[in-house]
């Protein structure tokens, strides 16, 4: 028992997941409004997209890469997916256009492993480059514009409910919908994977030294590209939930997400060099930026201060992180990267 | 002389390729609209526009050569144009106007501000032992944060037009804003060439353990680097507010991963220890040119831009990589 407590404090998922309670219970002792069934309801579905957007990023930065082109990516699919299925007056379900968009994402996201992977060249820029092509695709070749109407299908995606949540004092009710199952088996595939796969495992090895990786006989390049590919299916499918909730497509309004994904994937613990991170950290961390994000309205906090305090957060968590690490053991000096289990 | 240039040839293999492409753009703009890209205008334009952006690459270059990099060069550059646009507002007298002697001190204080933000960077890197990518980021939007808080989040226009003017003005025809970049870019070639510093870092980005048990203080080598870089990207805040003639918290909020491509292309590599100045010099007129040329084609929307960015960056990542690996793809030059 008391092993397992001072494995717990160890964790930074602890931490993180005391400041969440803690915000939290600050919230509700200002407005009374935090553990109302509706606003947990909407937090839920607040957390689906970036969410989606964190499982794909800490995939990436658990290897020791980063990816900076997923809301390009998903904005390009998404939008390039509506289009296509609005011009062919598409009436049937929501399962089309999801492979559909899945399969360009597994493409775009091909591109992004081709050249971090085979190539081995450093990930931030490769991903810099392709998050502007795929920009410079979707505005300049296919001349996108805001989509008013998306097909019916992916409409009633978006409005079918999973569960409605009403507040009785203030009469406002909130839906959870139904992607946020999909949200949920993406969690459970990814940790899967990650957990009991030779390639999650691999994804861990090459984050912590690529090269004893490929020693231990991992099949390094091949395990980058099939990452990036994956990243790419989780973000478009991203792409696609987000145009389904919002009910119709604005191929601009996903850009410039990536830097607070990052941040939530970072607090909750993972290593930004790689081979140190776990998935309910992960999912933590994006919870806690999106509930500042959310709540900061509910505490009397103007909707200005939002990056200020988002800011302060990237901030004051790595340097508690970083002290962690430095102080954990390792030995001064030695940053030697240990593998957690996810 | 010959065996000095295929010397420089074999060393500066980027540089001698961005002079290929740019000689290439100018050729090939010049055919097909000469006339309206190689004129006097044009080319005062572009020197008054390239300033901003170039500044702000200058202090990436610095951190990328150290193996850091810079992601808060936008939000120093926001925050600085926008506490010196509400300083000159008060300081201003009713009919929007400004003692000239006022500028230079506003320019100091400005670049006090930069250098504040940039030690700040550089002790969250050094001291604190934050990875650079993290606590720029941090940096970036806590001071954006700060900017949207001073502003509301709208644009301040209504500070003294003296200063538009002046920073606007040109000087026996050349435009203001190149005179500052000049006095910058030749601050940081002086540091980097003339002084040890240029050495210093060269060595960190190649490792840091060495440099430490080289006896080099890296800490304070670290924080003098993020300094630079938010000098600089003040300078370029303070360019901004008069291009815009108005200061707000997201403006060029794409100048970020912009100067980071322009870095890159300019030749340093993104894990440090190598880069020339010269280098990101060519880049930052390079992505200028190519920017302007292509607005000149009405038929082209300029959303291609950035599609051609992209592709010029991963072009010339891809040709890095062929001839850092020596693998040639055409076996003439095998007898050499």
């Amino acid at each position: 028992m008391r092993v397992k407590t001072n494995k717990l404090l160890k964790q930074n998922e602890t931490y993180i997941f005391l400041i969440i309670l803690a915000l939290s219970f600050l919230i509700q002792i200002r407005s009374g409004q935090f553990y109302t069934s509706n606003n947990i309801v909407d937090i839920m579905s607040a957390m689906i997209v970036p969410g989606l957007f964190a499982i794909g990023e800490f995939l990436v930065i658990l290897s020791g890469g980063i990816d900076v082109s997923f809301p390009a990516l998903a904005s390009l699919t998404a939008y390039a997916t509506t289009k296509m299925f609005l011009d062919m007056g598409y009436e049937g379900s929501v399962f089309l256009p999801l492979v559909v968009a899945i399969l360009i994402g597994a493409v775009l996201g091909a591109i992004n492993g081709f050249f971090v992977g085979y190539l081995n060249l450093p990930a931030m820029i490769v991903t810099l480059g392709t998050a502007s092509v795929f920009k410079g695709f979707m505005q300049g070749t296919l001349e996108s514009k805001q989509l008013a109407v998306i097909p019916t299908g992916m409409k009633n995606f978006g409005t079918v409910a999973l569960y409605t949540a009403t507040n009785s004092q203030s009469g406002l009710s909130s839906r959870l919908p139904i992607a946020f199952l999909m949200f949920v088996a993406v969690i459970i595939i990814a940790f899967f994977i990650l957990k009991y796969t030779m390639f999650g495992r691999g994804i861990y090895a090459i984050g912590g030294n690529e090269s004893a990786a490929y020693n231990a006989g991992f099949r390094v390049k091949w395990t980058k590209f099939l990452l990036y590919v994956f990243a790419g299916i989780v973000a478009s499918i991203a792409g696609i939930i987000r145009v389904c909730m919002m009910q119709q497509c604005h191929p601009t309004n996903m850009l410039g997400m990536e830097m607070n994904i990052i941040a939530g994937v970072v607090l909750g613990g993972t290593a930004i060099v790689g081979g140190k991170g776990t998935m309910t950290g992960c999912i933590l961390g994006t919870l806690l930026i999106v509930l500042v994000e959310n709540s900061m309205i509910l505490i009397g906090v103007p909707v200005v201060w939002k990056n200020v305090f988002v800011g302060l957060l990237i901030v004051i968590g790595t340097i508690i992180s970083a002290y962690q690490s430095e102080h954990s053991g390792a030995g001064k000096g030695n940053h030697k990267k240990k593998e957690e289990t996810a | 002389m010959a065996e000095k240039i295929k010397r420089s040839m074999k060393q500066d293999v980027h540089i001698w390729r961005l002079v290929v492409i740019m000689l290439i753009w100018f050729v090939f703009i010049g055919i097909t609209k000469g006339s309206k890209f190689y004129s006097v205008v044009n080319f005062q334009t572009m020197f008054a526009q390239f300033p901003e952006f170039g500044l702000m690459s200058l202090g990436v270059m610095v951190c990328m050569i150290t193996g850091g990099i810079d992601l808060s060069t936008v939000g120093v550059a926001n925050v600085t144009s926008i506490t010196m646009a509400l300083l000159m507002r008060n300081l201003g007298n009713e009919s929007g106007e400004l003692a000239v002697g006022f500028i230079p001190v506003i320019f100091l204080l400005a670049i006090m501000m930069g250098a504040v933000a940039g030690t700040l960077n550089g002790i969250l890197v050094a001291k604190c032992k934050i990875p650079p990518i993290l606590a720029t980021l941090g940096m970036s939007e806590l001071l954006t944060g700060i900017g949207i808080v001073l502003t509301n989040g709208s644009a301040i226009s209504d500070f003294p037009k003296t200063y538009a003017f002046i920073v606007n003005n040109r000087v026996a025809g050349i435009p203001v804003q190149f005179l500052i970049f000049a006095v910058g870019a030749a601050g940081v070639w002086f540091l980097m060439k003339k002084t040890t510093y240029g050495k210093k870092i060269i060595l960190m980005g190649s490792s840091q353990n060495v440099a430490k048990y080289s006896g080099l203080k890296v800490d304070w080598i670290l924080i003098k680097t993020y300094l630079i870089s938010g000098i600089c990207s003040a300078l370029g805040g303070m360019i901004m507010l008069a291009n815009y003639n108005s200061a707000r918290a997201d403006y060029g909020s794409n100048y970020t991963l912009q100067c980071i491509m322009i870095v890159v292309l300019g030749g340093v590599s993104p894990n440090g220890g190598k880069g020339k100045i010269s280098g990101v010099l060519l880049a930052i007129f390079l992505v200028r040119a190519l920017e302007t040329g292509i607005n000149r084609f009405p038929q082209i929307s300029s959303y291609y831009i950035s599609l051609v960015w992209g592709a010029v960056l991963l072009l010339v990542m891809v040709m890095n990589y062929f001839t850092d690996n020596h693998i040639k793809l055409f076996k003439k030059k095998a007898a050499l």
